[in-house]
């Protein structure tokens, strides 16, 4: 009997080491000493993180979530782009000009930009794009795009010879060609949102939908071409597996990693710090008393200790901000306003019973629970606001649930988000808050903030409109507008051969220079 | 014959009722795919317009009606998502969490019914207690738990395989095979603990019996007695057991999915429904339905084969 018993047991002994060895054989290609694969070294190619799906259609004239537009942007390019400084380089232009009394814009096409599908771009493509953009943009709410775009005479538009494109508008507008980085698309293209066509370094090749997206370097870039052959990027919903997968070296290169992940990694990776280019804030429904009251929302500020916040939460990662503009819109980020409100318990305390709430009174902060930074930043919120007597409180709530009910909805007292802009403007960050404005979530209602927006909005250079968003952003300081807190730390694990990776004042992932060294 | 076809009638009630009840769930929970899809572009206006265009806007029997007509003729709609037919994101995500399970549920039977039945063969106390202190311990740790630690012990230490280096099944089938082995261990654990309990308290009651006594008089050994008499007896509530095991494996392969990265259901399902994406989530659940439905129908007729008393005449 002992016999069997003991047979029994060596049998399952021997499956398993056989089912294991050869799970492990079939692994394929060497192993570095670090776990990072060399095969992936050999052919040229990076397996990138990314924490989210791109759960949305890749239409780049489409609404879509930061996360996808970030991956597009290696795809789709406009008559011109952003670079990595904030300034804008030719694109599918290779020159412009702008009149004189700024009304008429011509752009020269190059020659040898060709689409993902081998046609040249005309300049029909690029008369085609427009229109469609602002026809989705129309639908999609987003009347910063759709107010720029619109102020083109579309029916003078005008393919030019020797491949120029010319418009007028009506009234001279400084910011516009910030929005021409819109993509170019092909005119007689159908399949946009499952199977994208650009002119930007990487070709889109097949998308898994949870599993993966595998890009390719495309060969007939205008410009320099991309260094890799391939890209794939996996999709890693589940931090602990993330951080696994990366022990393990299955993963090149990750962005967005918390502090609590980069220290688990070992030397295999090289960490890279950058910011999220976003403005986090306890964000205050201004129709809620008693945050109606100015005061009340300055003793609040006073009350915010924001070096805590990122020692606590990021390992004192990040950069603190004052309004909302974040550091790296250098062209109009005012560092004065960061102090403004300087960490002071006594002064908040002082403010309150001056603003007649001695006893303090309760808030409920609305956070999105799967994001792990807000949560952990509301939680020294509630703390540091508790000192000075305010029964403060975190309501977690899942993503759609708070894009519905505190976003939209509008039924929230305080949230923490953080507000990022689609393209390098102030416009994108300050237009939101003035009061009749759709995505004004925390009704903001300032009569002087509306009259400098319409005067931004006729500014005819671009000096008079930079002083007078910057008079905005003072404003929003000023009346303690929300509790201004900081661009979030963005840490990027990339593996020690890969170099390249150039940071922007957006939320882009730029692969055309990565590369092995 | 007319036994199959009341089985076929309330396989297809059940379902019905099912993905009713999952529609109406989604009209109780806070918030619509349009919210989401628009992001913080969202506006009162652009949210409205968006739900026109999604048919959102209609009442809730005549969408009903809208997606049970076009699933009777095999159309799920579309994904509000990935904006591609329902039909051809699922057919590569259930072939995958389809090999898991079969992993997961080859792993439970050849471990469980050997394991159990060897455990009652000779009265060992000592082993018997020490088998159930095992048992306990296993069922007590949760599965997310296992499947890290089997990831950090297998993945990283003794490098078994690469965590996070998922092949799909259609790619490279035996690799996808060898990689779904742990993931497969992770939920087959607690499981094969369950079994293996049900199974030694079912054969134990099953030796106390009269008929037992009489094989041993007639000169069988304890194991003949086992093989041939008692076995079918006592494995037919473990049959029973298992399939709800089998049922609910697709259940537990959801966090399991997310632990090791494998884009089975499970992950599609909690993503979907985080997003509201409907049409998805109906169709998994009407799949997740007709699986249980037929697990339970194969259970009773593997039952039927083995004790004549379920038999109807």
């Amino acid at each position: 009997m002992k016999r069997k018993f003991a047979l029994f047991l060596a049998l399952c002994l021997v499956c398993a080491v056989l089912g294991g060895c050869g799970g492990g054989s079939k692994r394929g290609g060497a192993e570095g000493s670090n776990g990072l694969d060399d095969e992936r070294k050999a052919n040229n190619e990076i397996v990138v993180a990314i924490p989210q799906d791109l759960a949305d259609s890749l239409d780049p004239h489409g609404s879509m979530s930061a996360g996808t537009r970030e991956i597009l942007f290696n795809i789709y390019e406009g008559l011109v782009k952003t670079g990595p400084d904030g300034e804008l380089i030719p694109a599918v232009a290779e020159s412009y000009r702008i009149s004189e009394d700024g009304l008429t814009y011509t752009f020269k096409l190059r020659e040898n930009v060709k689409f993902h599908n081998g046609a040249k771009v005309s300049a029909e493509d690029v008369i085609y794009s427009l229109q469609r953009c602002i026809n989705n943009a129309g639908n999609m709410g987003d009347s910063a795009l759709v107010s720029a775009l619109s102020a083109i005479r579309y029916d003078e538009l005008v393919a030019g010879e020797d491949n120029t494109v010319s418009f007028r508008i009506d009234k001279p507008n400084p910011e516009l060609i910030y929005f021409l980085t819109v993509a170019v698309v092909p005119a007689d293209y159908d399949s946009l949102d499952t199977a994208p066509c650009g002119t930007g370094p990487f070709r889109f090749v097949s998308r898994s939908p949870q599993e993966s997206i595998v890009l390719e370097r495309f060969d007939d870039y205008w410009g320099e071409r991309a260094a890799l052959d391939r890209v794939t990027l996996r999709v890693y919903t589940d931090p602990t597996a993330l951080v696994l997968a990366l022990k393990a070296g299955s993963v090149d290169l990750c962005p967005h990693l918390t502090a609590a992940q980069t220290a688990q990694l070992g030397t295999a990776y090289t960490i890279l710090e950058d910011t999220m280019n976003l403005v986090q804030a306890v964000y205050l429904n201004h129709n809620m008393a008693p945050l109606d009251n100015e005061t009340v929302r300055q003793a609040m500020c006073y009350a915010i200790n924001r070096q805590e916040i990122m020692d606590m939460v990021a390992d004192g990662h990040g950069v603190a901000v004052g309004s909302s503009i974040y550091p790296k819109l250098t062209r109009f980020f005012l560092p004065e306003l960061v102090d403004r409100y300087p960490y002071n318990v006594e002064k908040a305390k002082e403010l309150l019973a001056q603003a007649g709430y001695p006893d303090g009174f309760d808030l409920a902060i609305a956070v999105v629970s799967s994001y792990q930074p807000h949560m952990d930043t509301a939680e020294v919120v509630v703390e540091q606001l508790r000192a000075i007597g305010i029964n403060a409180s975190v309501q977690p709530m899942d993503s759609a649930t708070w894009l519905n009910d505190v976003y939209v909805g509008r039924s929230f007292q305080a949230t923490i988000t953080g507000v990022d802009a689609k393209n390098v403007t102030a416009r994108a960050m300050l237009e939101r808050f003035v009061s009749d404005n759709g995505k004004n979530f925390i009704n903001y209602s300032n009569p002087e903030y509306d009259a400098l927006y319409a005067q931004a909005m006729a500014a005819v250079n671009e000096a008079e409109q930079t002083e007078l968003y910057q008079k905005m952003e003072t404003i929003l300081c000023d009346t303690a507008a929300n509790l201004y807190i900081q661009d979030l730390a963005d840490l990027v694990a990339i593996r020690g051969d890969l170099t390249g990776l150039r940071f922007y004042p957006v939320y882009v992932l730029d692969l055309q220079t990565v590369h092995y060294e | 014959m007319r036994y199959t076809a009341k089985k076929l009638a309330m396989m297809l009630l059940t379902m019905v009722i099912v993905s009713f009840l999952a529609f109406l769930a989604f009209q109780i929970i806070p918030g619509d795919p349009t919210v989401r899809l628009l992001g913080t572009d969202a506006t009162a206006e652009s949210v409205a317009l968006l739900r026109a265009e999604l048919g959102l806007d209609r009442p809730f029997f005549v969408r009903y009606a809208a997606w049970m007509q076009g699933a009777l003729q095999g159309d799920f709609g579309r994904s509000y998502s990935y904006a591609m037919p329902v039909s051809e994101l699922l057919a590569g995500k259930i072939g995958i969490t389809a090999l898991l399970t079969a992993v997961s549920f080859l792993l439970i039977v050849t471990i469980s019914l050997p394991a159990g039945i060897l455990l009652c063969v000779r009265e060992h106390p000592r082993l018997d207690r020490a088998a159930d202190a095992v048992n306990q311990l296993i069922m007590a740790i949760p599965p997310f738990f296992t499947g890290i630690l089997m990831t950090l012990v297998f993945g990283l230490m003794l490098r078994w395989f690469v965590p996070g280096s998922f092949v799909s099944p259609s790619e490279d089938f035996w690799r996808s095979a060898a990689y779904l082995v742990f993931p497969a261990l992770a939920i087959a654990l607690p499981r094969i603990a369950m079994t293996v309990k049900m199974l030694r308290a079912s054969v134990r009651g099953e030796l106390t019996k009269d008929y037992v006594r009489t094989a041993y008089s007639r000169g069988n050994s304890r194991w003949q007695a086992l093989c041939h008499h008692v076995l079918r007896n006592a494995v037919v509530p473990t049959v029973a057991f298992l399939a709800m095991t089998a049922a609910d494996l697709v259940a537990g392969s959801v966090v399991i999915e997310q632990v090791f990265s494998v884009p089975g259901l499970g992950r599609l399902l909690l993503t979907s429904i985080a997003n509201r994406d409907f049409p998805v989530v109906q169709a998994i659940v009407v799949i997740l339905a007709l699986w249980v439905v037929l697990v339970n129908g194969a259970a009773d007729l593997l039952n039927q084969r083995l004790d004549p008393r379920l038999r109807l005449s």
